[in-house]
């Protein structure tokens, strides 16, 4: 059982290719290519007239440990909080090795940073706040998510909701998480350790949104925290959440429910204080007039006592 | 229960050996002694990923029964970490195939189960990965090539104790440097529990082009026989297989 890496990439599927599954049995036909991962490739497949997700690696012990983190995330009560797991199988390749794969939901929809420059800069607070219950779900059942990054989200469609695509570095709290992203990763910034806790994704979830606005990312520089701070400060439409992300990429919020209260607190501020705002030029109007009507009301009583005086 | 000690030797080179014995050999002479041979080969920016000379990267860590990795040193960081782990689980599953074998008959291995199984099996691989002690030598070339690679090697380094640090096992790294000035290979740094110890700088270069791998392996196996915590690995490991 010699996993090692090697430099040849792992078996390129085509459309039109069926893949067989050596233990259930089932096959499923490989429509296209959706992504390629740091395990293995995903492909769109069919399977009686049903669209899925096919997972596929050489790397049979972590697309193990994968399958296993799906099914941990399915005992999750009432909440599916990654894709649905529909089969776990190897496949007999032409070429004589095995491979292992695993068919999953099939979730449609665009990137984060599609949708917002479709859609608008509002949905950001909506997308933070989706996440971090979803976050909280995962880290009250003892998961954290651990690589969470742009490219493991989706958008999908009718209402739109945030879905985790790839689940794969999903980590028991307490134990060393298993995948990151150096530009994800509060390691790299040395900001933290890379112990499974909250306040990992926490982390994570800041840069989710910082990538945003700087899709081609940013260096390290001398003082790390300085310099993420100097970022978030640049950018107009973070600035309801300013305080909440750095009090996030410094680990001072215990859970991410509590991240949530205070954000969702502090956008239902600022919207009714720009509620407010707008109301305000036209309510200045009749202080005036009750002004200058209580000034000619002085100003004639007074006349008129001091004619009677006289 | 008590739990093992893997025990690894992490080469990082970017170039062949030209000197002395064989580094397959030593590499499989410290694979017999329960030690694992890893390697990762350093690309200059203008190589391909495909270079003739460092085929023997490769055939290191295959005969000292780690993994390999070809990289550019803008990525050796996550491949520091990735090669260890790896290397980690690969090991640990190669204990469990042992007990697997003893219990299914000498054909069966993991592969041969069906995925449920499979993933049980997993769990335990993933819980001893997680809780087992590890040591890490690592073995820097320090010829005069690798002069421009070493403020990123040493970067990796830290990153990689960050990495191994955030485990529930304990770690003790070390690290050690060849050529040396007289000996075989020098030491940069003794066992310790963290590596943001790394003094700033890395000893003074060698000039020459001689690159001793071979030797330089040899020496490194010898440097985990010299500590206290000498205990018969195997052994150790194979029962807490049995116990989890």
């Amino acid at each position: 059982m010699m996993n090692k890496t090697s430099r040849t990439h792992d078996f390129e599927l085509r459309p039109g290719m069926k893949i067989h599954g050596k233990w259930h049995k089932r096959s499923y036909l490989i429509k296209k290519k959706l992504g390629n991962g740091a395990i293995g490739t995903v492909y769109l497949c069919e399977e009686s007239k049903k669209l899925f997700a096919l997972k596929i690696s050489s790397k049979n012990s972590s697309m193990t440990m994968e399958v296993n983190v799906l099914k941990s995330l399915e005992k999750v009560q009432g909440n599916r909080l990654g894709p649905y797991l529909i089969d776990v199988d190897d496949w007999l390749a032409p070429n004589g090795s095995t491979y292992s794969f695993y068919v999953m939901e099939y979730i449609d929809g665009q990137t984060i940073h599609d949708f917002i420059s479709r859609n608008g800069k509002e949905w950001i607070g909506v997308f933070i706040l989706q996440l971090l219950d979803d976050l909280e779900k995962l880290h009250q059942a003892g998961w954290v998510f651990g690589d969470l990054k742009t490219d493991n989200l989706i958008v999908s469609s009718n209402p739109p909701k945030i879905r985790w695509i790839d689940v794969g570095g999903t980590t028991q709290i307490g134990r060393a998480i298993k995948e990151y992203t150096e530009f994800y990763d509060r390691g790299y910034w040395e900001l933290g350790s890379r112990r499974a806790e909250p306040t990992y994704d926490l982390f994570a979830l800041v840069m989710i949104f910082l990538n945003l606005f700087y899709p081609s990312r940013f260096e390290k520089g001398a003082n790390t925290k300085a310099s993420l701070f100097k970022r978030i400060d640049k950018v107009q439409a973070l600035r309801p959440y300013e305080v909440c992300f750095k009090k996030a990429l410094t680990g001072k919020y215990r859970s991410a429910k509590e991240m949530r209260q205070e954000i969702a607190q502090r956008l239902y501020n600022t919207q009714r204080k720009v509620a407010h705002n707008q109301k305000t030029p036209s309510d200045n109007y009749p202080p005036i007039l009750f002004e200058s009507i209580g000034i000619t009301l002085i100003a004639f009583i007074y006349y008129v006592t001091s004619l009677l005086v006289y | 229960m008590k739990k093992g000690t893997l025990k690894q030797i992490l080469l990082i080179t970017d170039g062949c050996s030209n000197k002395g014995e064989d580094p397959s050999a030593t590499a499989a002479l410290a694979h017999q002694q329960g030690i694992t041979v890893n390697v990762i080969g350093i690309l200059e920016d203008d190589q391909t990923e495909d270079p003739q000379g460092l085929q023997e990267v490769e055939d290191i860590a295959l005969s000292g029964g780690g993994v390999s990795q070809l990289v550019y040193k803008q990525a050796l960081s996550q491949t520091v970490q990735m090669v260890t782990k790896q290397a980690m689980t690969q090991t640990l599953q190669g204990f469990v195939n042992t007990e697997l074998k003893q219990i299914l008959g000498s054909e069966q291995t993991m592969e041969d189960l069906e995925p449920e199984k499979r993933g049980e099996i997993m769990e335990v691989v993933e819980d001893l990965g997680e809780t087992c002690d590890l040591e890490v030598l690592v073995l820097i070339d320090t010829s005069a090539s690798m002069h421009d690679k070493l403020p990123t090697v040493k970067e990796a380094l830290i990153d990689l104790s960050i990495s191994l640090n955030a485990r529930i096992g304990r770690n003790r790294f070390s690290i050690f440097s060849f050529p040396g000035k007289r000996k075989d290979i020098d030491k940069v740094l003794d066992w310790s529990p963290k590596l943001d110890s790394i003094s700033s700088v890395f000893p003074k270069l060698t000039s020459g082009g001689i690159t001793p791998t071979g030797p330089a392996i040899r020496e490194a196996m010898y440097q985990f026989g010299k500590k206290s915590l000498l205990r018969s690995f195997r052994k150790n490991d194979e029962q807490d297989v049995e116990n989890a």
